[in-house]
């Protein structure tokens, strides 16, 4: 295989030094991707769109402004996108039929921060509907597969940027994180996903699902290019009102300083009855690293724990009944005739939901009715706080918490489907992350024996702690090989 | 059997700023359909709303002018509920911490009498899109979505249409005042939703509460409550029940007729809006605020009194027009006949406003030209009747008054030797008239008096007149 057919493969980091000097243009770096992905996305379904002609027109332009030559650390670097974030042109379903035809006419903050640096869009990733599950088997487009097991589901709900990553479709990916909807997918396919402080990064432009709990973060082979794509996705921006006003660091400045004296927190609420044996092994074998490498680890409590999952479910649903409620037919996406506007809804809503967006908006609105609402709502709110009261107090005590990112490694396909609840589990390590606004970044830290599949490794930080997580992340990364391995395919 | 109205108004009033309330886009009355709209105000997935500061800054001055208590910690709340001229299907407003409670105003009752309404609350939100309807289809336009909306909230202290109308009228005049809002009622810039019921005198409880909608103007409202007590009096009277109802009034034939009827309560399922940071208003935010109050329309009225000595008539004529009150306080601060002014001010150049159709932002007299031509009025200069006619060609060429004088030569003649030469003539040509007074007949005099103005062409002062024809008579 000569070097050209290989680019797929490379990192950010990889692919910048080569372009850098002038051995590669970035149009046989598309090529090379847009190869790979003619090969393989067949089996994988990581794309839901994609338009090859735009991406190499995006990439000779790039070529010709010589941008990827300066050293932008992303020019010329092809990223994949959740179909979930408004490109311009581009259509936007979040794995919807009620958004089938939509065309967005304007791009999210972060497409225009990827644009600034250089970067070549590539086509748009599947997922779960509106975000919401765990195994991207809630698409409308069909079931993206796990490259380790083409069996198995890549988690979700950014199941196709992580599948994508991880089979050298793309060479990082955008995702959106509600309850773990980077970090898990990216356990379950062996990439880093990194989902950021809320505020962090602009939601202008990502169809919500969850206001309060959204992010937008990377999805990369190692922790080097999650440090280069945050630095380009992250910043203050007028037209999100919860975006941050704080300055942007160079991230991958905090890489390479090592753990020395960084104290590890361990909730013990997080190793419980009922976790996958190897799972837990992993973890455990990768906290044993870190202490070896000069972190101090300390034993902790999150004592809520065990109410964030029926927390998420109410705040998330609730806010998810009033944010997807403008899918009516009316302006744009699929419409369905009814003789008055009521029944257009009726038939619109009933005909372009699948049934878990349908499950979650009853429940949300559910929890917001008169009568209801004290009792879901408004509890759950107050919950909240005691959650994020036991995060304060236990950054007391630490530096970052680590954790298992997932209980199991990925499922097989059509295991959980039918049964939403035991899906809802698989999210029970990263919700609360979501709930207090923390950052949290999952990273490889073993295999499964037979069959083989990535296990993940839950680093979370405190608001606006995202140097101190890749740090340690990177740490562990530099002294072990888990991200180097690839899947068979 | 007697029966007592209770009156509550929902008054919606577009607050002025330049851009809409959650987003940029342009406010504009009278655009082409969907042409002042963007992915926010429409809408689209992945927009996100952005507090429009100028819009929270004009409701609370509207809260301070009429009383009302800021909340300093205020928040964004989801009104949920599904309609088309709705973006996103929720409305984004304010339910439980409103940006101003409490509050009132006095009115003028027709007797003189003065009477206190109070305010439940004045809230902030986004206005609606508008429908179309045609023959076989519907259209929605998107302009007016997204525009900031004041909801003004009154406590039921409203017990008839004149006293709506009396509280529609100050409310108006002052939020004109403050520059919160034009409150064009044909642009829709103020609407009014009224809820009325009635109850006989003495019943404890509330009568059914009646929703009135579609009125278009503030004397609409009063028409349409004078319809409506009525017609519900009537119906008690006759044994029917009154059923709560939203009711439209129809202007032309003047009558109300059932719209909807209230089968359940909405369930808008608020919740804060998790897009939006809560407004936090800060002492020196108010303190900012309070500076740009401006004085309240009745308070400019007593001060208009007082301070010029004008009658309660000529201040309220002053004050109902902000523009024209300033333009009275430039013209009188220069004169030393502040009810003069007043005078001119009502008489002369209103008429000839209104003969021009033009406003008073667009008077061609400038204040300081009036207050020189009252002055040369009472310094005896010129008569008042030529007064008036330097005032004609002051508007129509926007010349000094005193260089109109002098170019046509209307000083008025005070020179005593001058006037001599008049009257001497006037004696020497009317000896019969000069005969008729000698006889004793006093009226002769005016005959000779105003033979003595025709010679000079009105020139000469009058009083001066009089006085030498009385000394010469006498003395020949």
């Amino acid at each position: 295989m000569t070097i050209a057919m290989m680019l797929h493969t490379q990192t950010i980091h990889e692919l910048r030094v080569r372009l850098r000097r002038g051995d590669i243009s970035v149009r046989e770096v598309t090529q090379a991707v847009l190869d790979r992905i003619a090969g393989l996305d067949g089996r994988i379904k990581a794309y839901n769109w994609l338009n090859a002609d735009d991406a190499l027109t995006q990439a000779e332009a790039i070529d010709r402004a010589g941008v990827a030559k300066d050293g932008n650390p992303l020019a010329g670097v092809p990223i994949a996108i959740k179909d979930s974030i408004n490109v311009v042109g581009q259509p936007c379903t979040c794995a919807s039929k009620i958004l089938q035809g939509y065309i967005a006419p304007y791009d999210a903050f972060v497409i225009r921060q990827l644009r600034r640096a250089g970067a070549v869009l590539l086509g748009r990733t599947n997922m779960d509907e509106f975000a919401m599950g765990s195994s991207t088997e809630n698409s409308s487009w069909g079931v993206t597969r796990n490259p380790w097991d083409l069996e198995r589901i890549p988690g979700g709900s950014s199941g196709g940027s992580a599948a994508a990553v991880a089979a050298d479709e793309a060479i990082a990916a955008l995702g959106s994180d509600t309850g773990g909807s980077i970090r898990q997918p990216a356990a379950l396919c062996g990439c880093v996903g990194l989902k950021p402080t809320y505020g962090r990064v602009s939601r202008y432009g990502l169809v919500a699902f969850a206001s309060s709990l959204d992010q937008i973060g990377p999805l990369t082979k190692d922790v080097e290019d999650c440090a280069v794509l945050l630095g380009v996705l992250s910043g203050h921006d007028v037209k999100d009102s919860t975006s941050v006003a704080q300055a942007v660091p160079d991230y991958t400045q905090a890489l390479g300083k090592g753990v020395k004296g960084l104290r590890v927190g361990i909730p013990k609420e997080y190793f419980v009855a009922g976790m996958d044996r190897e799972a837990e092994a992993a973890v455990r074998g990768a906290i044993q690293k870190l202490q070896s490498l000069g972190a101090e680890v300390v034993e902790l409590s999150l004592p809520h724990t065990e109410y964030a999952v029926a927390v998420y479910y109410l705040i998330a649903t609730a806010e998810a009944s009033a944010n997807l409620a403008r899918f009516d037919g009316v302006r744009y996406g699929l419409r369905v005739a009814g003789d008055d506007p009521i029944e257009m809804y009726r038939q619109t809503r009933g005909a372009g939901f699948g049934p878990e967006v349908k499950r979650r908006i009853i429940l949300g609105t559910y929890a917001l009715s008169a009568g209801y609402h004290d009792a879901y709502y408004l509890r759950a709110q107050k919950a909240r706080t005691l959650i994020r009261g036991d995060f304060e107090k236990a950054f007391e005590k630490c530096d970052v918490i680590v954790t298992p990112t997932s209980p199991t490694a990925a499922f097989k396909a059509g295991e959980k489907a039918d049964d939403p609840l035991q899906m809802y589990l698989s999210d029970i390590f990263t919700i609360s992350v979501n709930l207090v606004g923390i950052c949290g970044v999952s990273i490889p830290c073993g295999f499964t024996v037979n069959p083989k599949l990535p296990i993940g490794l839950q680093i979370l930080g405190k608001s606006f702690g995202e140097e101190t997580i890749l740090r340690m992340a990177h740490a562990y990364e530099q002294a072990t090989d888990w991200h180097k391995q690839r899947p068979n395919l | 059997m007697q029966y007592e109205t209770i009156i509550g108004l929902e008054v919606h009033v577009q607050v002025k700023t330049a851009s809409k309330m959650f987003c940029g886009c342009a406010v504009a009355f009278g655009a082409p359909p969907n042409t002042q709209v963007c992915p926010v105000c429409l809408g689209y997935p992945g927009s996100l709303p952005v507090m429009n500061e100028e819009a929270v800054r004009k409701t609370i001055l509207a809260g301070l002018m009429l009383g009302c208590d800021i909340t300093q910690l205020s928040k964004w709340d989801r009104k949920n509920y599904f309609y088309p001229d709705m973006p996103k299907n929720y409305q984004i407003s304010q339910y439980d911490l409103p940006l101003c409670r409490g509050g009132g105003m006095d009115i003028k009752l027709d007797g003189g009498e003065t009477k206190r309404i109070r305010l439940t609350r004045i809230h902030l939100e986004e206005d609606v899109a508008k429908n179309f309807h045609f023959e076989t289809t519907s259209g929605v336009d998107f302009n007016r979505a997204g525009l900031p909306l004041m909801e003004i909230v009154s406590e039921p202290d409203i017990h008839s249409p004149d006293e709506a109308f009396a509280y529609l009228t100050a409310l108006k005049e002052i939020l004109v005042s403050g520059g919160v809002s034009d409150c064009d009622m044909e642009k829709g810039q103020l609407r009014c939703d009224c809820n009325v019921s009635i109850r006989p005198i003495g019943q404890k409880e509330l009568g059914a509460k009646v929703e009135i909608k579609n009125m278009n103007m503030i004397s609409g409202v009063r028409r349409a409550l004078a319809y409506e007590i009525p017609r519900q009096i009537a119906a008690l009277e006759k044994g029917e029940k009154i059923s709560q109802e939203t009711r439209r009034w129809d202007d032309a034939p003047g009558i109300t007729s059932v719209m909807r009827v209230k089968e359940y309560a909405h369930d808008y399922r608020y919740f804060p809006e998790p897009d939006l940071v809560p407004v936090v208003v800060t002492d020196n935010m108010l303190a900012e605020i309070r500076k740009l109050l401006p004085e309240l329309p009745e308070a400019r009225r007593h001060r208009f009194m007082q301070q010029y000595g004008l009658p309660e008539y000529d201040a309220g004529v002053l004050v109902a027009d902000m523009a024209l009150a300033a333009y009275y306080e430039q013209a009188a601060g220069q004169s030393k006949n502040p009810k003069a002014i007043s005078n001119w001010v009502m008489t002369e150049l209103l008429g000839k406003l209104a003969e021009a159709k033009q406003t008073i932002t667009h008077c061609p007299v400038a204040p300081l030209q009036l207050a020189e031509l009252v002055a040369l009025v009472d310094g005896g200069q010129i008569s008042g009747k030529i007064g008036k006619e330097v005032f004609v060609e002051m508007f129509a060429s926007g010349k000094s008054p005193s260089l109109i004088v002098k170019e046509k030569g209307l000083m008025q003649v005070s020179d005593t030797a001058a006037i001599e030469v008049f009257v001497d003539e006037a004696i020497a040509k009317n000896p019969q008239s000069v005969a008729d007074f000698k006889a004793g007949n006093q009226v002769a005099i005016n005959f000779l008096k105003g033979y003595v103005m025709k010679l000079s062409q009105g020139k000469v002062n009058p009083r001066l007149v009089g006085e030498i024809l009385l000394s010469k008579l006498r003395g020949s």
